[in-house]
C-alpha cells in the first residue's frame, strides 16, 4: 500500500536518513524501531509532510506522492500520531477531531453533526466512555489518546502512523490502545507503529524494520525476532547488558528516609523507608499517585499528615528549596517543561539547581561540569549549545548532571526513561546502580514494569492514592499488575 | 467550594456583574440617588458603548494570542477622518464613515500582516502602528478639527427608552462576532491559533487568516469608535484615544471578562460584562462625586482581585482524592 524507495534526508548537511526502503501492506502493523537519533522521527515527519526530502520516492498504492503540508497527506489517506499531543486542551473533543475542516450548514460550523460524527468515530474504535462535547483538558492521557487516533482516522486514513503512541500510557490503558489498533488492523488499514517498548513491538507488529544511524539495517517478520535479536540489530550489544548488575560493593545501608502515615489530598497512609544503597521501584497506574509520591518527598505537593524523617532527623519537606537544602533530588517525568530551560545552554542547565540554592558552590561545581558530563556520555557540540538541539537521551543526561552536581542523598526519579533511546536508557540504569553503590538512596517511578523489575532491590506499588504493597526483585509482571489494579483473578493476558 | 469551582469564567464575571449593580444601587441610593433610575441607566450603557466596540475587537486580538496597542490612535484618525470628510454637510456622512472604516480596517490588515507574517508580537507591532499613527495625528492637527452634521450627531444622542442607540449598535455587533467566533469555522481557528499555533497548522489551518483576520475587526471596531466619538463631540480629535487610554483599558476589560491573556480559551460574553463592570464603577464615582483618581484604584484592585481568582481556579483543577473529614478508610484494601 505504502512504498517507500532510496529515501535520503540531510539536515544541515549532516545525513539523518540514508537510502530508506520500506513497504507498508494493508491490514498490517509495521514496527519502526531504532535508537533515538536513529531517523524513525524524521522518517514518520517526511511521510506526514512536515519535512521534504532530499532524494527517493514515496509511493501510495503505486503512485508516487508528493506532500509539503500535513494536510496534503492527510488527504492521501496518510495520517500520523505523533508523540506530542496535537490536542487544544481547552477547546472540545469534537471541535479537537474536527480541528481545520468543521462540517458546515451554509456559512455556520454545524455543531451537532461535528458532535454526532466524533461519537460514530469513537464508537468505531470501541469507545463509548468520551462525549464529544467534553473538553479535551479534562480527559486522562489516555482518553487524550484515543482522541489523537480518533482524529487521524477521521481523515479516512488508510495509513496511520503512529509515533510512541503508548509513552504515556500504563497497564489497561495499552491494552485499550491494542485493542484499537488491532481492531485498524481488522479493517485494512495499514499501520507503521513506533516504539521503544520491545513488548509492544512483539505483541503488535506483524513486521519490524531496523533503523541505525538513518539506514535500515533490516526487516524481518516479527516471528522471526525476538528481543534478543532485535536489541542486537538495533544497538549492536546483547541483552544481557539491557539492565546492568549490582556493583560490587553495594551495600543497604541505614535508613535515609522514613516516611509513616504519610498523606496529602492526594496520597493516604504512606509508609515507606529508603535506605542507602537501595534501589526501590514504585509501580502502578497512570493517576495511582506515584508522582504525587515523589512530589510529596520534594515538597512540590508536601505531605500534609504523618511523620517525615531524613537521616533519622524529622523532615519537613515544604518546598523544593528546602528539599534539595537537606540532599533530596527529583527528576521529574517531563524534562521539557519541568527539568531544563530549553532556550539555556548545557552549562547553565547543569548548573541550574546549584547556582540557585548552593550559589557558593557554584564556582567548584562549574570546573566538574565537563567532567559529569563526559562520564555520561552527553553528546553536544559543545557547554554553549542550547539544550533543546539535544536529543532526548542528552537532555536526560544534562538533567541528571544538573542534580549529580549538588551531590544529593536521596535521589528520585519519575519515569527517567521516558522517551530515550535504548543506548541512553543504558547510561541512565548504569548510573543508577553507581548512585547505589556510593550509598545513596534511590526511588524509581517507572510505567515500564520491565524496568522496575530489572532495576529495583524492592518494588513498591500503588492504587488510588495509597501503597496497595511491596514485592520482592523477582516477581512477575502480572504479580505488579494485579496490586496495581486490584483485581483478585489472573489477568488474561495473551 | 465544589460549586464555586464548577462555574466558569463568565459566571464569575457576571457574579461580580451582580454584586456591582447591588452596590451601586445601595450606595447611590445612600447618596439620596438613584441608580436605577431611566436615566442613569442610559448613563451607564452610554458608558459601556466607547469601551464596548473596542473591547470585542480586543477579545478577538487576544484570543489569537496577539495583542493590539494601537486602537487608541485608530479611533482619534476615525474621529478625524469623518467629521473632516462630513465638514458639516449630510451628504457627506456616508463617504466620511466609508472613508474612516476603511482606513481603520487598513491599519488592523498592516497590524495582521506584521504580526502573522513577519512574526513579530502584537505587543510590538502594534505599538509601532500606534506610534505612526500618532506621529502623523500630532504632525498634521494640532486640536480639533472638522464638524459632524446634526443627522450624525443623533446617532450618539438618542435612544430607544433608555438604552442609547450606540449600546444598541455596539450590541448588534458583539452579535455578529459571537456568531463569528462560536460558529464559523474563522471562529473555530481563532481559538486554535490562539492556543496552540503548532497544533494549528499541523491540523491545517492557514494560520495567518485568523490572526490578520483578527487584528481588521478589531481595528474596524476601533474605528466605530473613533465615529461615535465624534457623533457625540460634534467634532474629530487628535487627542480622544489617548485621553480615553482605551487600549490598557480594553486590555482590562477582557481579561476581567476571563479571557486568558496568553490567548486560546475566553468568551466575548464575558468580555461584555467586564465592560458593564468598568462603567458601572464609573457611574458610581461620578454619581457620587468621588474624586475621579480614586476611580482608577477601584479598577485595579477589581482587575487584579479578578484575575487572582480565575488563576486561583485555574491551580485547583485536580480532583481532591482524600479530602478532611469525609475520608473514610477501606478496609477491604489491606487484603490485596
Amino acid at each position: 500500500m505504502l512504498t517507500v524507495t532510496g529515501l535520503s534526508k540531510s539536515f544541515f548537511g549532516v545525513p539523518v536518513l540514508e537510502d530508506v526502503t520500506l513497504r507498508l501492506h494493508a491490514g498490517e502493523v509495521h514496527g519502526l524501531v531504532g535508537e533515538n537519533g536513529a531517523g524513525k522521527s524524521t522518517l514518520m515527519k517526511i511521510l506526514a509532510g512536515v519535512h521534504d526530502r532530499d532524494a527517493g520516492t514515496v509511493e501510495i498504492d503505486g503512485t508516487p506522492v508528493e506532500f509539503h503540508h500535513p494536510t496534503q497527506a492527510h488527504t492521501a489517506g496518510l495520517s500520523t500520531v505523533f508523540q506530542e499531543f496535537n490536542l487544544l486542551p481547552d477547546r472540545t473533543v469534537a471541535e479537537n477531531v474536527f480541528l481545520g475542516r468543521e462540517p458546515r450548514r451554509g456559512l455556520l460550523v454545524d455543531k451537532r453533526a461535528m458532535n454526532s460524527m466524533t461519537s460514530a468515530l469513537l464508537e468505531d474504535l470501541g469507545i463509548t466512555s468520551i462525549r464529544p462535547t467534553t473538553t479535551v483538558g479534562s480527559l486522562s492521557v489516555a482518553q487524550q489518546q484515543v482522541v489523537e487516533i480518533a482524529k487521524a482516522i477521521s481523515y479516512d486514513a488508510r495509513i496511520v502512523s503512529m509515533d510512541e503512541p503508548t509513552a504515556a500510557l500504563a497497564g489497561p490503558e495499552v491494552d485499550l490502545l491494542y485493542a484499537i489498533i488491532r481492531r485498524l488492523r481488522a479493517r485494512g488499514t495499514a499501520i507503521l507503529y513506533v516504539s521503544h517498548r520491545l513488548k509492544e513491538i512483539f505483541d503488535l507488529c506483524d513486521t519490524i524494520t531496523v533503523l541505525k544511524d538513518g539506514r535500515v539495517v533490516g526487516t524481518e517478520p516479527a516471528s522471526a525476532m525476538d528481543d534478543a535479536a532485535l536489541v542486537r540489530m538495533m544497538v549492536g550489544r546483547p541483552i544481557s547488558a539491557y539492565f546492568p548488575e549490582e556493583l560490587p560493593g553495594t551495600a543497604v545501608g541505614p535508613a535515609l528516609l522514613r516516611i509513616e502515615g504519610g498523606g496529602n489530598d492526594q496520597l493516604d497512609a504512606v509508609d515507606l523507608t529508603l535506605r542507602a544503597g537501595e534501589i526501590v521501584g514504585v509501580a502502578g497506574l497512570q493517576g495511582s499517585g506515584r508522582t504525587e509520591l515523589v512530589e510529596a518527598v520534594f515538597g512540590v505537593h508536601p505531605f500534609t499528615r504523618g511523620r517525615l524523617e531524613l537521616d533519622g532527623e524529622p523532615y519537613t519537606a515544604s518546598s523544593p528549596r528546602q528539599a534539595v537544602r537537606r540532599g533530596v533530588a527529583l527528576i521529574t517525568e517531563d524534562r521539557k517543561s519541568q527539568g531544563l530551560s530549553l532556550d539555556q545552554s548545557v552549562l547553565d542547565n547543569a548548573l541550574g539547581v546549584i547556582r540557585s540554592v548552593f550559589p557558593r558552590r557554584t564556582a567548584a561545581a562549574r570546573k566538574e561540569v565537563p567532567g559529569v558530563l563526559s562520564s555520561l556520555e552527553v553528546v553536544a557540540r559543545d557547554l554553549d549549545q542550547e539544550v533543546q538541539y539535544l536529543s532526548g537521551g542528552n537532555q536526560q543526561k544534562v538533567v541528571l548532571a544538573k542534580w549529580l552536581a549538588v551531590d544529593p542523598r536521596v535521589v528520585l526519579l519519575d519515569e527517567p526513561t521516558r522517551g530515550i533511546d535504548v543506548g541512553a536508557k543504558i547510561a541512565v540504569y548504569d548510573l543508577m546502580r553507581r548512585l547505589a553503590a556510593e550509598g545513596k538512596a534511590i526511588l524509581m517511578v517507572s510505567s515500564e514494569l520491565p524496568e522496575v523489575l530489572g532495576m529495583s532491590s524492592r518494588i513498591v506499588v500503588m492504587r488510588d492514592g495509597r501503597i496497595a504493597g511491596e514485592l520482592p526483585p523477582d516477581s512477575t509482571e502480572e504479580q505488579v499488575l494485579q496490586l496495581a489494579t486490584g483485581a483478585r483473578t489472573e489477568r488474561a493476558t495473551r | 467550594m465544589n460549586a464555586f469551582s464548577r462555574l466558569t469564567s463568565t459566571h464569575i464575571v457576571y457574579l461580580v456583574v451582580l454584586l456591582t449593580f447591588v452596590a451601586g444601587t445601595v450606595l447611590v441610593g445612600a447618596a439620596g440617588r438613584s441608580f436605577v433610575s431611566a436615566g442613569n441607566i442610559s448613563a451607564v450603557l452610554t458608558g459601556t458603548s466607547v469601551l464596548g466596540f473596542i473591547a470585542i475587537g480586543q477579545t478577538l486580538v487576544i484570543l489569537v494570542g496577539s495583542l493590539d496597542l494601537s486602537v487608541p490612535y485608530v479611533v482619534s484618525l476615525a474621529s478625524l477622518l469623518s467629521a473632516g470628510i462630513m465638514a458639516n454637510q449630510p451628504g457627506n456622512i456616508l463617504p466620511g464613515v466609508a472613508a474612516a472604516l476603511l482606513v481603520s480596517a487598513g491599519i488592523g490588515l498592516v497590524n495582521g500582516l506584521v504580526v502573522s507574517g513577519l512574526k513579530v508580537h502584537g505587543f510590538i507591532a502594534t505599538l509601532g502602528t500606534g506610534l505612526i499613527v500618532s506621529g502623523y495625528l500630532a504632525t498634521n492637527y494640532k486640536g480639533s478639527a472638522g464638524q459632524t452634521p446634526v443627522a450624525f450627531r443623533l446617532v450618539g444622542a438618542t435612544g430607544i427608552g433608555p438604552v442609547p442607540v450606540s449600546t444598541l449598535i455596539m450590541l448588534a455587533c458583539a452579535g455578529a462576532v459571537l456568531l463569528m467566533l462560536t460558529r464559523t469555522r474563522l471562529g473555530h481557528h481563532m481559538y486554535a491559533v490562539g492556543g496552540d499555533i503548532r497544533v494549528a497548522r499541523m491540523s491545517g489551518i492557514q494560520t495567518g487568516t485568523p490572526i490578520v483576520a483578527a487584528h481588521v475587526i478589531c481595528s474596524l471596531m476601533a474605528g466605530l469608535a473613533g465615529l461615535l466619538l465624534a457623533a457625540r463631540l460634534g467634532v474629530g480629535s487628535p487627542t480622544i484615544g489617548a485621553q480615553g487610554g482605551y487600549d490598557l483599558l480594553s486590555i482590562a476589560a477582557v481579561v476581567l471578562g476571563g479571557t486568558l491573556l496568553s490567548g486560546g480559551k475566553g468568551s466575548l460574553v464575558g468580555t461584555l460584562g467586564g465592560v458593564l463592570i468598568f462603567a458601572m464603577i464609573d457611574n458610581i464615582m461620578s454619581v457620587m462625586q468621588i474624586n475621579p483618581f480614586l476611580k482608577d484604584v477601584v479598577r485595579g484592585i477589581v482587575i487584579v482581585v479578578a484575575v487572582a481568582v480565575y488563576a486561583r481556579r485555574r491551580v485547583a483543577r485536580r480532583a481532591t482524592r482524600f479530602g478532611h473529614h469525609e475520608h473514610v478508610r477501606n478496609e477491604q484494601e489491606v487484603s490485596a
